[in-house]
């Protein structure tokens, strides 16, 4: 849910990074603390284990620019990834505008991200938000690693599409990130299904951080536009 | 209870009303501050003296707060805990629900005492629940409120060139 304050002429998002333990989302969100300017940015904020493990979230609030005269400001928030934190993960959901999936591409923990995918449909259900309708992208990361499964592979897993039932959107829509691949198409069988978009990267050097989190607030504002 | 994700709006002479009940509440009590959270964590209205920490991860933690206890409440039977006291050296915090919707919370020292806080806040929600029921009761108001954002595509594609 967005908030727009007229007095202080702001658009408040909420935006949840969710996926696999040790997937990423805290590395994806210290990379963008370190990276912008100060003044554009609030406190990290953690609150981990002793051995760094997310335990409830982590919120980072970035300005990302001025639209309209409106500054827009983003609250970042990482879910924790390890499948007993399934309550305090959930609370994070509440209000949510925009999802990132992190992805752990390492062909090890394709399970574990098929857990994390599984519990994202079914917690956003309890809260009634539909993910198919809603500002939703997935990031593949660690993709330098020597046991990275093939995007193909990943896609096939973790984002085989949802079936559209809206005949206005049976149209092939073409991914502009990549080339040859659609993000709506129509099956061989006559489904049309549509895939949420993703990106690589390799979060702890900082590849695709800053695309990921510009992807998904153009969503956002996007959908509010 | 379902949580609502539907957006809601408050006017100017909504906005005018609350300040004014909070006002009236931090005078009445002698308390320092008063905060208004959203239950998802935005904050929504500051009176009284400016805090001195960073208002956006204390509205965050806020929500937090008032959400892992719901939870913890709900664990020992009980439909959720509509205060929550927090007592430091020199600052204490009182919360209280609102509405279901909003959270109510009151930073206070030694000038005042938990009693007084405790009575003049149970007071301060009532008010309060009355105002934000009018507030939601006229639904989301996407159709009130102009989107500021109606048309912006253009300009968002340029933010992120």
């Amino acid at each position: 849910m967005s908030m727009i304050n007229y007095a202080s002429r702001e658009i408040n998002c909420k935006i949840v990074y969710y996926g696999p333990g040790l997937g990423g989302k805290t590395t994806n969100l210290e990379h963008v603390y370190g990276k912008v300017q100060p003044d554009t940015r609030g406190k990290l904020i953690s609150l981990a284990t002793e051995t760094e493990r997310t335990l409830f979230f982590d919120f980072l609030p970035v300005d990302l620019g001025t639209i309209r005269g409106f500054k827009t400001r983003f609250h970042l928030y990482t879910v924790p990834g390890q499948v007993y934190y399934n309550a305090s993960r959930k609370l994070i959901l509440k209000g949510v505008d925009g999802l990132v999936f992190v992805g752990d591409s390492q062909v090890e923990r394709m399970e574990a991200n098929q857990e994390a995918m599984q519990n994202l449909y079914d917690n956003m259900a309890e809260y009634g938000y539909d993910l198919t309708t809603m500002p939703f992208l997935i990031q593949y990361n660690k993709r330098d690693l020597p046991n990275a499964a093939s995007i193909r592979e990943l896609q096939a897993a973790l984002n085989p599409g949802w079936e559209v039932s809206d005949p206005a959107r049976m149209r092939p829509v073409a991914d502009p990130a990549h080339p040859g691949e659609q993000l709506i198409e129509q099956l061989p069988t006559g489904e049309w299904i549509e895939r949420a978009p993703y990106l690589e990267a390799v979060a702890v050097s900082g590849d695709g951080v800053f695309e990921t989190l510009k992807a998904v607030s153009k969503l956002v504002l996007k959908s509010l536009a | 209870m379902p949580v609502s994700a539907s957006s809601w709006s408050f006017t100017e002479d909504d906005f005018g009303a609350i300040t004014k009940a909070l006002e009236r509440f931090l005078a009445d009590c002698n308390a320092r501050c008063a905060l208004l959270v959203d239950r998802t964590g935005q904050l929504v209205a500051t009176v009284g003296q400016r805090p001195d920490f960073d208002p956006t991860a204390f509205a965050t933690l806020t929500a937090a707060d008032f959400s892992a206890n719901d939870q913890l409440a709900k664990l020992i039977g009980e439909n959720d805990f509509n205060s929550l006291f927090h007592q430091g050296e020199k600052e204490s915090m009182y919360l209280a629900d609102v509405a279901r919707r909003v959270i109510l919370v009151v930073l206070f020292d030694s000038r005042t005492t938990l009693g007084l806080v405790r009575i003049k806040m149970r007071q301060t929600v009532v008010e309060l629940t009355q105002l934000f029921e009018i507030v939601f009761a006229r639904g989301g108001s996407a159709e009130a409120v102009p989107n500021i954002l109606a048309g912006a595509d253009d300009e968002i594609d340029k933010l992120f060139q």
